[in-house]
């Protein structure tokens, strides 16, 4: 298990861009898998130690190395003029990127140790904002876990912003979908991985478990920073 | 049905009370039967739960159903479709499964004797070539879904095709009969491979029932002249 000491914790501010190549005509940056700003083993009993080190030292290094694999076949392919390769590789740079980049990225800063502050309901702004969209929390985290278990095969379950319509949304997408593919106006403010390998090991087929404890190690934080960030 | 001559309206009374409510199938072998291969845990909980709650949600739809159109609620009818497809999916998608899959003292893993042999070195150049196929289909399927080995009746052909979700394999093709397949879910291999799909692909072929795939491939044969 990685040990991690407070002092030297890194802040996530999103996928380091380490290289930038040359090819073709300009050049492509790709990314690396950022550094979890806790342990593995902080967010137990909500999510254990075991998947927290696979979901990240696996899935999303995998989406990461795929995403870098498609970006590059991708500058090929554009330095070529070969459109139909181009056309056929939307599909992995979605997926990878998709989930790699705005997806994982979003999770790994969705949720905090219970001793950062993790589970501590949301104030200010957002906190309000849920009361007057939902009713009250109880009832935001009612809706999203609902939604969330009867999301059929692999997805997120999101609380969004909607900038245009200037109201909170709680919305589903499918396998690595992003919230924007729901709508070019969503931010999303807390998205939570309902894929099996977000709870599978620990939680078995009883996702309905998983949801109702993952709600103790959400950042509530977080998500009124960029609620705030977005209303400016 | 009876036909109303002055408005042109029919009228269909169902016969709902007869709809037969789904179960869950025995498994034809022990859970721990198919090890090394899949593990006894995972084929606990993917034939006692997984498979066990979509047979409970496909009957909660059928019921749901049966009242809709009692009461000629349209609009749930519509609804409803979405469950019944998933739930019902996975019920004949697992279904099917359980008898794609033997223990290897049983004959799993034994490769395919003619003509089932034949057509796949016709079709895919040897069987080898087959479940590369599958295997990179398998492990390139976005979420969850499945990969399958198909007959295509009217074409006359045998295919590779994948499926999302629980859609089952006729979702590609109403034409189309499944021989063979393999169930890519994250629960289906996940406690004991991890996030190793390949892995999970490459070992499920030690198991694999080629004796059942014959036999449905022969059944719809018969029909087809040449192969």
């Amino acid at each position: 298990m990685a040990i991690r000491s407070l002092a030297s914790r890194r802040t996530l501010t999103g996928l380091k861009e380490t290289s930038s190549r040359l090819l073709g005509l300009r050049s492509i940056q790709t990314f690396t898998l950022p550094d979890l700003p806790y342990d593995y083993s902080a967010l137990e009993p909500a999510i254990s130690g075991e998947i927290m080190q696979i979901h990240h030292q696996k899935h999303h290094q995998a989406y990461v190395t795929n995403y870098n694999n498609a970006l590059e076949q991708l500058d090929q392919a554009v330095s070529k003029g070969d459109a139909s390769a181009v056309v056929k590789l939307q599909s992995a740079i979605k997926f990878n990127g998709g989930g790699c980049h705005v997806n994982h990225s979003i999770f790994w800063k969705n949720l905090a140790p219970v001793k950062e502050g993790g589970g501590e309901p949301p104030k200010g702004a957002l906190g309000g904002a849920i009361d007057t969209h939902f009713g009250s929390l109880e009832g935001l985290v009612k809706k999203m876990s609902a939604e969330g278990a009867a999301l059929q095969g692999s997805g997120w379950v999101w609380l969004g912003l909607d900038k245009e319509l200037k109201k909170l949304v709680v919305d589903t997408t499918a396998n690595q979908d992003p919230l924007v593919t729901k709508g070019g106006s969503l931010v999303p403010l807390v998205g939570i991985d309902v894929w099996e390998h977000a709870y599978y090991l620990q939680y078995k087929n009883v996702r309905p478990e998983y949801l109702k404890n993952v709600w103790k190690v959400i950042n509530w934080k977080y998500a009124s920073e960029v609620y705030e960030k977005e209303c400016k | 049905m009876s036909l109303d001559v002055g408005t042109g309206k029919t009228t269909m009374e169902p016969c709902l009370e007869s709809m037969k409510t789904a179960s869950l199938p025995d498994l034809p072998y022990a859970y721990d039967a198919l090890e090394p291969a899949i593990s006894e845990e995972i084929m606990r909980l993917h034939h006692l739960k997984h498979h066990q709650t979509y047979v409970t949600n496909y009957n909660k739809a059928l019921d749901h159903l049966r009242s809709a159109l009692s009461s000629g609620d349209h609009s749930s009818v519509v609804k409803l479709q979405s469950q019944i497809k998933f739930n019902g999916g996975g019920h004949v998608n697992h279904a099917i499964f359980w008898k794609n899959l033997a223990p290897v003292h049983e004959g799993g893993g034994k490769p395919p004797q003619d003509p089932l042999s034949s057509a796949i070195d016709a079709h895919f150049g040897s069987l080898e070539e087959l479940m590369q196929k599958m295997n990179s289909e398998g492990a390139a399927v976005q979420g969850s879904g499945w990969v399958w080995f198909g007959l295509d009746k009217e074409l006359k052909r045998l295919v590779v095709e994948t499926t999302a979700n629980q859609d089952p394999l006729v979702t590609k093709g109403s034409h189309l009969v499944p021989l063979i397949g393999i169930d890519v879910w994250e629960h289906a291999y996940y406690p004991q491979y991890k996030n190793a799909r390949a892995e999970y692909l490459k070992n499920i072929w030690t198991v694999i029932n080629w004796k059942y795939a014959s036999d449905i491939f022969e059944k719809h044969n018969r029909g087809l002249n040449e192969f």
